[in-house]
C-alpha cells in the first residue's frame, strides 16, 4: 500500500483541532428518545470508535453527523459550521461517509464509482459536458487522474475497468472507502467497516485506516469487532441506551466494568451474576455466526435493473 | 437419467435419445457427418429451387411462376440457402470460411436452416391455403419444401455439448417428474443453439475496420429498405421469419458481437455511416410512400432516446412524456403561421424549433419540480396523470370551456410546409437524380434532429452529469451521501429530455399538417404515443443509443404492416412484448454495462468468488 501519495487539495487541519463537534445531540422519535444529550467530538487526525450493544443509539447518533436527521435538541457542527440538513451538503461541507451494507453501484465500474465520489469537487455541468470546451477535457483528465491515484491509494489500481458488483466482498469495501475519500472530505465515517470480514482482511482494513489517518483526515468509526476498534483507535466512545456512558482511550474503555456489564445487555445499575453473563454470552456466541451470515449475504444483493 | 420422449415443447425434433445421451449428439438421432451433409446439400439444394418455378398460376402475390429468376419470397428463400450453405462450409471447415464464423458454425447453421425452412415452408403452405390445394405446386415448391427439411433434419442432428442433467429427486410425483423433465428438454434445447466464446478477433487494419463497418451500414440499410418496402403481407411475414433467424444466424456465428466490436472501436465513424445510410434512404426508394413511413419512424425513435434519457441514464419512469411531444407541436403550429391559430404569426423554422424545445423545457421543470420528489412507482403514476393532464387541457383550450387557443378536438390544422433559406419543404427537389419529395424533405430534416439528440445523448451521458443519473438510478442514498444533489440532477434529466421531445414536436407538427389532442394519449394504436415510446426504449434497449431506435423501428413497421390482422394488431403487439420480456428482457441491445458483465463472467472467473462467504 502506497501510503505516501500526498494529497495536494485536503489542507491537514492542524494537529489538535477539533473537526467534529456535536453538543448535547438529543434525537427523539415520538415518545423515544434514541440518543439522549451526547456531546462528542473528534480532532483532525484522530481515530475515534462509538461503540454499543445494538439498539444504543449508534446509528441514529451516526444519522445526526450526515445530515440524514435533524436533531431535536442539540446541534452538530463541523469546522466551527452548523450541519447543513441534506446528506449531500453534509457531504459537500466535507463529511464523508460508507455504508454498513455496502451501497456500491454495482453497474458502473469501480473507476466511475470513485468519479461519481468527486461530484462535489468538480464543478462541470450539463452546458459543458455538451459543448465539450477545453475546460471539460481538463477536468475530466484531473478527475480521473484523482481517482486512479485513490485507487492505488486503496490498491484497487488494476480493477480500475471491472464491474462494481463482481468485486470480492473486501475489495467491495475498499472500493467503498476510495469512493467517499474522493470527496476530499475532512472527517471520515466509517459504518462497520469490517463487517463479514475475515482476521485477515479486517487487518488491511486497519492499516488503511491508519493510512487515511496519516493523510490527516479524522477517522469516526463505529464497529462491533473489539479486538479491531481498541487497535485501531486512539480513543473510543460507549453509547448505551442512547447516552454516552464512558469516553477515554483502549485502556479506560476496556478496564470500565460498567461497559462490560452494559455490552452484556444488562442494566449497568445492578451489576449481574456470573450466571447471568454465561448465558448472555453463550447467546451470543450462537449469534454471532447468524449475524455473519447476514452481513455476508449482503454483496450478493445484485441490483438487477 | 432415463430420458422420457416427451417432445412438449419441440414437436418438430422429437429427441429419440431414451438411453443415456452419449456425450455429444444432436436433437436428432442421425450421424453426425451425414447430418452435416444433409444440412449443407439442402442448403444448395435450397438455392437451386429458388431459381425454379413454385407454382403454376401468378395469382399468389410476387409471381412465382418464373424459371431462372427468384421473385418475392424466393428471394428470402435463396438468401436464407445461400447462408446455410456458407455456414454448412464453413462447419466442415473450408478454407476461407472460418473468418466467417468466428463463434459457432454449428448453431449458426441451426439457425440459418431453421429460418430458410421457416419461410419456404411459410411460403408453400401459404400457397396451398390461398390456392386451394396442394396441386397448385410446381416441381419447385416441393423441391423447396423437401430441401429445407432436408437441412433442417441434418442441421439439428449436428453434435452439442449436452449439459450436466440435474439429478431427479426420487420422491417426486408424477407431475413434479414432468416439470422437471420439460425442463430438463429445455435447458437441452438451449444448449443445442449454444455458442462458444467467439475466438479472439485478429487486428485488421483500421481501412479494412472501416469497410466493415460500411458493410454493415450497407447491409441494415438494404435490410431495412426492404421491409419498409414489402409490397404484400405473405411477403412481410417471409421477411421477419428470414430476418430474425437470419440475425440470430449471424451473431450465433460470432459475427454480429464481431462487427459490434469494431462499431465500439470507430464510434465517431459509426456514427457518420450510420447518418450516411439513414440519408441515403429516401434516395434508394423510387416514390414518397415509404419515406413517409421513414419520417415516422424518425420522429418516433427520436423521441424515444430523449426518453432514454429519462428513463434509461437517470432511472426516472415517466409515463406521460409523450405531452411534451404535443407541447413542442403545439407551440410550433401556434406559430407556424396557420389559419387555425390565434396567432396569425409566422416565425421562421430555427425560431419555432428553439421556442418548442424551450416552451417544453418549461413544462418538464413545471411539471418535474414537484413530482420528482417522488420515486418509482409514484413517479411513474403522476407522470401518467399530468400526461394526460396536457392532453385535457388542449382539448379544454377550445373557446367554450376556456379560452380558445387550440380549437380543441379538432386542432391547429393546416400547417404550411416549412421554406428554410428558399427550400420549399412542400415541393418536390431533384438531387442526384432522384425526385425527393415532401415526406423525403422532411426525413432528411428529421434526420438532424435525430443527430442532435443522438449526440447529446452521447456527451450527456459521458460527463459528470451522466455518472450522477446513473449513480440516482443504480442507488439514490448512496448517491446522496456521495455529494450528489439528487433533485437538481433529475430535473436536469427530465427537463432535457423534454427539451429535446419539444424539438421533435416542432418538426412533427409540420410533417403531419395538423396537431390534434388525440395524437398525445398515453396508449393509442399508432406510435408515437407514452406507452409505445416507452416500449420501444425497453424493447430496444435501455441507456443505449441504438436500443431506442431499433426498437422504435420494429415497433412502428410491424403494426403497419401486419394491418391485416385487424382487431388482433395489438393483441399480437402485446403477445410478442411478452415474449421478449421473457427471453431477452435486457432488449434487443444490450448497455455496454451488461455486456461488460457477461464479458467479465466470461473472462475471469475467479473475479465473481466472495472472498467473505
Amino acid at each position: 500500500m502506497t501510503t505516501e501519495t500526498p494529497i495536494p487539495d485536503t489542507a491537514p487541519a492542524a494537529p489538535g483541532e477539533v473537526v467534529l463537534d456535536a453538543r448535547g445531540v438529543t434525537m427523539r422519535f415520538g415518545g423515544l428518545t434514541a440518543v439522549r444529550n451526547v456531546d462528542f467530538t473528534v480532532r483532525s487526525g484522530e481515530i475515534v470508535g462509538l461503540i454499543g450493544p445494538n439498539g444504543a443509539g449508534k446509528t441514529t447518533f451516526f444519522n445526526c453527523l450526515t445530515g440524514l436527521y435533524i436533531p431535536t435538541e442539540g446541534e452538530v457542527r463541523y469546522k466551527g459550521q452548523v450541519l447543513p440538513p441534506k446528506s449531500f451538503k453534509v457531504t459537500a461541507a466535507g463529511i464523508a461517509r460508507t455504508f454498513q451494507n455496502i451501497r456500491l453501484f454495482a453497474n458502473m465500474t469501480v473507476l466511475e464509482n470513485v468519479l461519481v465520489g468527486r461530484h462535489t469537487r468538480t464543478k462541470e455541468g450539463l452546458w459543458s459536458a455538451l459543448l465539450r470546451g477545453p475546460g471539460f477535457h481538463r477536468a475530466e483528465a484531473a478527475s480521473r487522474a484523482r481517482a486512479m491515484e485513490l485507487l492505488e491509494f486503496v490498491g484497487l489500481e488494476k480493477k480500475a475497468e471491472h464491474l462494481a458488483r463482481n468485486l470480492p466482498y473486501g475489495e467491495q469495501r475498499k472500493l467503498e472507502i476510495a469512493r467517499a475519500l474522493a470527496s476530499e472530505p475532512g472527517l471520515l465515517l466509517l459504518d462497520e467497516p469490517t463487517a463479514g470480514m475475515n482476521p485477515q482482511e479486517t487487518r488491511t482494513t486497519e492499516e488503511l485506516v491508519f493510512a487515511i489517518r496519516d493523510k490527516g483526515i479524522a477517522v469516526l468509526v463505529i464497529e462491533h469487532d473489539m479486538r479491531f476498534i481498541f487497535n485501531l483507535c486512539d480513543r473510543v466512545a460507549v453509547l448505551v441506551q442512547g447516552e454516552k456512558l464512558v469516553e477515554g482511550d483502549s485502556a479506560t474503555v476496556q478496564g470500565d466494568e460498567r461497559v462490560i456489564a452494559a455490552y452484556l445487555g444488562e442494566p449497568f445499575e445492578n451489576a449481574p451474576g456470573d450466571e447471568e453473563v454465561a448465558e448472555v454470552e453463550a447467546a451470543e456466541a450462537a449469534a454471532e455466526p447468524e449475524a455473519d451470515n447476514t452481513s455476508d449475504a449482503v454483496p450478493g444483493k445484485e441490483n438487477d435493473r | 437419467m432415463t430420458t422420457e420422449t416427451t417432445a412438449s415443447e419441440t414437436p418438430e425434433t422429437p429427441e429419440t435419445a431414451s438411453a443415456p445421451a452419449p456425450a455429444a449428439s444432436g436433437l436428432i438421432g442421425l450421424p453426425a457427418p451425414l447430418g452435416r451433409a444433409l444440412a449443407t446439400g439442402g442448403g444448395i439444394l435450397a438455392v437451386v429451387s429458388a431459381f425454379m418455378s413454385w407454382t403454376w398460376t401468378s395469382a399468389f402475390p410476387g409471381d412465382l411462376t418464373v424459371y431462372g429468376y427468384p421473385g418475392g419470397l424466393q428471394v428470402l428463400v435463396l438468401i436464407g440457402g445461400i447462408l446455410t450453405t456458407l455456414f454448412g462450409l464453413a462447419s466442415y471447415g473450408v478454407r476461407g470460411l472460418g473468418a466467417l464464423t468466428p463463434g459457432s458454425a454449428d448453431s449458426a447453421l441451426k439457425m440459418a436452416a431453421l429460418g430458410t425452412f421457416g419461410t419456404a415452408w411459410y411460403t408453400v403452405i401459404a400457397i396451398s391455403d390461398e390456392l386451394g390445394g396442394v396441386v397448385n405446386l410446381d416441381p419447385g415448391g416441393f423441391v423447396v419444401a423437401i430441401a429445407t427439411l432436408a437441412a433442417v433434419i441434418g442441421a439439428l442432428a449436428l453434435p452439442f455439448e449436452r449439459p450436466e442433467p440435474d439429478p431427479v429427486d426420487p420422491d417426486d410425483t408424477g407431475w413434479e417428474l414432468f416439470k422437471h423433465n420439460s425442463r430438463q428438454n429445455w435447458t437441452n434445447f438451449r444448449a443445442a443453439f449454444a455458442t462458444k466464446a467467439p475466438a479472439p478477433a485478429p487486428t485488421l487494419p483500421s481501412w479494412a475496420e472501416i469497410l466493415v463497418i460500411i458493410a454493415a451500414m450497407a447491409v441494415g440499410l438494404f435490410v431495412f429498405s426492404y421491409g419498409i418496402g414489402t409490397a404484400y403481407d405473405e411477403l412481410f411475414i417471409g421477411f421477419l421469419i428470414m430476418a430474425g433467424f437470419g440475425f440470430a444466424s449471424l451473431s450465433k456465428a460470432g459475427i454480429v458481437a464481431r462487427v459490434s466490436a469494431i462499431t465500439a472501436k470507430h464510434r465517431n465513424i459509426t456514427m457518420i455511416g450510420a447518418f450516411v445510410a439513414a440519408a441515403a434512404f429516401p434516395f434508394t426508394q423510387s416514390n414518397d410512400q415509404y419515406a413517409t413511413i421513414g419520417v415516422y419512424i424518425l420522429i418516433f425513435a427520436t423521441v424515444a432516446l430523449g426518453l432514454n434519457i429519462v428513463v434509461g441514464l437517470a432511472g426516472l419512469l415517466d409515463l406521460g412524456y409523450v405531452a411534451f411531444l404535443g407541447v413542442g407541436a403545439y407551440t410550433a403550429a401556434l406559430v407556424s403561421g396557420s389559419p387555425s391559430s390565434p396567432l396569425h404569426v409566422q416565425w421562421p423554422f430555427w425560431a419555432s424549433a428553439l421556442l418548442g424545445a424551450v416552451v417544453a423545457m418549461i413544462f418538464g421543470v413545471v411539471i418535474g419540480a414537484p413530482t420528482l420528489r417522488l420515486r418509482g412507482d409514484y413517479l411513474a403514476i403522476v407522470t401518467l396523470g399530468f400526461g394526460e393532464i396536457f392532453r385535457i387541457t388542449v382539448l379544454n383550450l377550445d373557446g367554450t370551456s376556456g379560452p380558445d387557443v387550440t380549437n380543441g378536438s379538432n386542432g391547429i390544422s393546416s400547417i404550411p410546409n416549412l421554406n428554410i433559406l428558399g427550400f420549399d419543404f412542400g415541393a418536390q427537389h431533384q438531387i442526384l437524380g432522384s425526385t425527393i419529395g415532401r415526406f423525403a424533405n422532411y426525413l432528411l430534416l428529421m434526420l438532424i434532429i435525430t443527430l442532435i439528440v443522438v449526440i447529446v445523448f452521447r456527451r450527456s451521458s459521458d460527463s459528470r452529469i451522466g455518472r450522477a443519473w446513473v449513480a440516482i438510478r443504480e442507488d439514490e442514498t448512496a448517491a446522496l451521501a456521495m455529494g450528489i444533489n439528487g433533485f437538481r440532477v433529475k430535473l436536469i434529466a427530465f427537463a432535457l429530455g423534454a427539451c429535446l421531445a419539444g424539438l421533435s414536436g416542432s418538426v412533427q407538427a409540420h410533417v403531419t399538417y395538423t396537431v390534434t389532442p388525440e395524437q398525445y394519449q398515453f396508449a393509442y394504436v399508432v406510435p408515437p404515443n407514452s406507452a409505445f415510446l416507452l416500449a420501444a426504449v425497453v424493447l430496444g434497449g435501455m441507456g443505449t443509443i441504438s436500443g431506442p431506435l431499433v426498437g422504435a423501428s420494429l415497433l412502428y413497421l410491424i403494426p403497419a404492416k401486419l394491418q391485416f390482422l385487424g382487431d388482433y394488431q395489438l393483441f399480437a403487439f402485446g403477445v410478442t412484448l411478452i415474449l421478449l420480456m421473457r427471453f431477452r428482457p435486457e432488449g434487443l441491445i444490450p448497455n455496454r454495462r451488461r455486456q461488460l458483465e457477461f464479458h467479465e463472467e466470461a473472462e475471469a472467473p475467479a473475479v465473481l468468488t466472495k472472498a467473505g462467504a
